[in-house]
């Protein structure tokens, strides 16, 4: 006989439905809050800023610390071990890759010749015309 | 299945969703209007990374664990996709 009561997809019914507690339900409340925010502050960023440089560079660090922040918060949520040890990879793995996806988009993006933003330029590679480099430093390296 | 939730938790997370979900909208606006590739490379990472914070927002709030695996495996192809089209703008060839 088919036992109609259970749900249509045993698999999840049976491994999750953790117990959310009022403490659990703060630290995860605070922690989407948190990450929701900076998902704004990265969307703000790539609309608002002038050139490809300064976009990623504030996409690449807001929207990860955002994102990281929401899966915190489903390690939290789910617990240690299981479900909760995949958010905590998703983490881990965010904080790993999305610094060098920045890294290789902005290599490309100067090899094809995209401009800095103005009296900026190249920290001098061939020991020539460094003598305002010191300025354009911090924005050229927009990781 | 949500029922079991704080409901101040369950309203957070649906306002969470609606501004991811309006996030990621007004970023495809970079990739419409974005002047050179790299823009709309650079805007369609910020898109997946928006959609992984959907995915665990929503595993959150259907109390579904496999929607975890769901943005690993997203976060995993858009970091494929970033490095695949920044190895083909720069050397026009992906593998040699």
């Amino acid at each position: 006989m088919i036992d109609l009561t259970t749900p249509s997809v045993p698999l999840a019914a049976a491994s999750s439905a953790p117990s959310v507690g009022p403490l659990k339900a703060t630290l995860v409340a605070a922690l989407v809050l948190v990450g929701t925010f900076f998902l704004l502050v990265g969307t703000v960023g790539i609309i608002r800023l002038p050139t490809v440089y300064n976009r990623m560079h504030a996409t690449s660090k807001a929207t990860t610390l955002g994102a990281g922040m929401i899966a915190l918060a489903g390690f939290v949520f789910y617990g240690p071990g299981g479900d909760g040890l995949m958010a905590l990879v998703t983490l881990a793995f965010l904080f790993v890759t999305a610094p060098t996806g920045a890294h290789m988009i902005s290599r490309a993006a100067q090899r094809m010749g995209v401009p800095f933003v103005a009296e900026v330029q190249w920290p001098a590679e061939d020991g020539g015309e460094g003598s305002e480099g010191d300025e354009g430093d911090g924005s050229t390296k927009a990781d | 299945m949500a029922s079991d939730l704080p409901a101040t938790l369950a309203t957070l997370l649906n306002l969470a969703l609606v501004v991811s979900a309006l996030a990621t909208l007004v970023t495809s606006y970079r990739v419409i209007r974005g002047p050179t590739t790299p823009d709309r490379v650079v805007a369609l990472d910020t898109i997946g990374t928006n959609v992984v914070a959907v995915a665990l927002l929503f595993a959150m709030l259907s109390m579904q664990g496999f929607f975890i695996d769901v943005s690993l495996v997203l976060a995993i192809i858009g970091f494929i996709s970033t490095i695949t089209v920044a190895r083909f703008v720069t050397e026009g060839d992906i593998i040699e």
